[in-house]
């Protein structure tokens, strides 16, 4: 975090600044009513996984803490940026915003090395000495340190979604947000990228996950929110959320993704 | 196995053929067409002079080296400078046709609908005879050079322009996505990240506009250019006349199809690896 809270601030809410602060979030497309009012506070260095069947709109949700999606309705506010007022510079707030993509969307006619610099370099305006050593150090973190001068197209969805990760924390993001990071792999690649995202957990990030990993979920998130149709049905501890969960909606939907052929 | 299929008689038509004996009849039919025009050709043409006014093997001295000192370089510069123009002018008006601003949108759509509904010789025409009525106090610079490669560019920029489109809107809208989530403005990931892709993508249809453009080239001869400032196909003429023979405009042909065929080569190889990318 760039700058710690003060007293003052942590004496004004009772406790420190939230890193995202989601309040009222409503996005519709067209007649389509998305989210339907969504509240959600993450606190800095936790990580919350999001959970619940497709269609649910945990991805929009994910996609609006950015502003990818413009929300319909509603505020967001990240590391102390209010993102939905008229004037904020986005380009600005997004720096520190670190995004992975279901599909990696990796720059397909840049190197990995350059995937991961080119950022850095074009908008935080780092020199390139500084920026390649960056990302040198951001690539072997993330076990794909061999690869720096491989383009894209030749390597695994594995090593493409760990490259997208070490190209998000170049940026020294506050927050680091997931969208399904593992749903476009192989089974064999799902475990490596987890390792990364747990190991980043460890290390204090904030992370916002959207995911159907419940191992992941149970295992590394400090909460689990479980979305239906718009909304959030139920959150909490991963243990009550996963091991118990209260609502009929969140039971069925656990039922139908952990035991997927019995009835 | 195959006998007993082929002594099953084949559906009769109204003539009484099967299939196979109409389809062996049509080509017969094609091959007799063929001879009848070779034999009223052989008969009909004096072979002699054909060869005498448009295959001179005398008139290989005469037009060398002026066909291709002049002739081809003055093509080459005229292609080169228009299509450069082209290019730059033609992903200005791509970008802008893809704007979110209305205005810049609107004047995208007119500037392409009218340099592709008009014809390249009457753009030649108002740059070359109007523009100079109407600014007699200015000059486009390095004349002609300046005018054709302005005309040319402005008739290529409309047909780049839409290929240039057709490449952005084909980069996946993930990239964009990727960049803008990295902080990168609108511009810059316009830039940085789609415009690369984009080109990439359209290389071919590309190449194959230089094609063009180095055919239209030829429309200089209608804006009455110098014997130094002469194209392939002035040049072609001029000696031509000059020699009362069309060996020269044979001679300037193939000089076209000694680039034309080449690159023609290279897009459809071009293509070929793209399509196997995919």
């Amino acid at each position: 975090m760039s700058e710690e809270s003060t007293a003052e601030e942590v004496v004004e809410h009772g406790y420190a600044r939230p890193m995202v602060r989601i309040r009222g979030l409503h996005k519709s497309f067209g007649d389509l009513q998305v989210l339907k009012g969504i509240d959600i506070d993450v606190k800095p260095g936790e990580v919350v996984c999001v959970i619940g069947p497709s269609g649910s709109g945990k991805s929009t949700l994910l996609r609006c803490v950015n502003l990818l999606e413009r929300p319909t309705r509603g505020e967001i506010e990240v590391d102390g940026v209010v993102l939905t007022h008229r004037d904020c510079d986005l380009d600005k707030a997004r720096r520190r915003i670190g995004m992975v993509f279901q599909q990696f969307n990796l720059f397909p006619h840049l190197t990995v090395l350059e995937n991961v610099t080119v950022a850095m370099r074009k908008v935080l305006k780092v020199d390139k000495k500084t920026a390649v050593e960056t990302a040198r150090g951001q690539l072997a973190s993330v076990g794909v340190g061999d690869k720096a001068g491989e383009y894209p197209a030749r390597l695994s969805g594995g090593q493409q979604q760990r490259v997208a990760i070490a190209r998000a924390l170049a940026m020294r993001p506050h927050l680091m947000l997931f969208d399904e990071p593992t749903s476009a792999l192989d089974p064999e690649l799902v475990g490596d990228v987890l390792t990364v995202m747990r190991d980043l957990a460890e290390s204090g990030m904030t992370m916002l996950v959207v995911t159907h990993e419940m191992g992941f979920a149970r295992e590394v998130a400090d909460r689990v929110v479980f979305m239906d149709d718009g909304v959030i049905v139920e959150e909490g501890a991963p243990a009550q959320v996963i091991g118990d969960p209260q609502h009929e909606r969140t039971r069925t939907f656990l039922h139908r993704v952990l035991h997927p052929i019995d009835d | 196995m195959t006998d007993t299929l082929k002594a099953e008689p084949g559906p009769r038509t109204r003539t009484g053929l099967t299939p196979r004996q109409r389809r062996n009849f049509g080509v017969g039919g094609q091959y007799v067409a063929l001879v009848a025009v070779v034999v009223i050709a052989i008969a009909v043409v004096d072979w002699s002079r054909i060869q005498d006014n448009f295959f001179n093997p005398d008139m290989l001295g005469k037009v060398w080296p002026e066909l291709f000192t002049i002739g081809l370089v003055n093509t080459v510069i005229y292609t080169v400078s228009g299509y450069a123009l082209g290019f730059f002018l033609g992903l200005l008006i791509a970008v802008m046709r893809l704007s979110s601003l209305r205005l810049n949108r609107l004047l995208a759509h007119g500037y392409i609908e009218i340099f592709r509904g008009v014809p390249a010789l009457l753009v030649f025409l108002i740059l070359a005879f109007g523009l100079p009525i109407a600014m007699p106090d200015r000059e486009l610079p390095f004349p002609p050079y300046g005018t054709v490669a302005l005309a040319l560019g402005l008739v290529s920029a409309a047909y780049m322009a839409e290929t240039f489109r057709a490449g952005i809107q084909a980069v996946p809208k993930g990239q964009i996505e990727a960049a803008r989530s990295l902080g990168m403005s609108a511009p810059r990931a316009m830039v940085t990240i789609v415009l690369p892709q984009a080109i990439r993508i359209v290389i071919p249809p590309l190449t194959n506009e230089l094609i063009l453009l180095f055919k239209d080239s030829s429309l200089v001869f209608a804006i009455g250019i110098t014997a130094g400032t002469a194209d392939l196909s002035k040049i072609g003429n001029d000696l031509a006349t000059e020699h009362s023979n069309s060996t020269p405009f044979v001679l300037a042909g193939l000089t076209y199809l000694l680039i034309t065929v080449p690159l023609g080569y290279v897009v459809r190889r071009l293509e070929a690896r793209q399509a196997k990318a995919r």
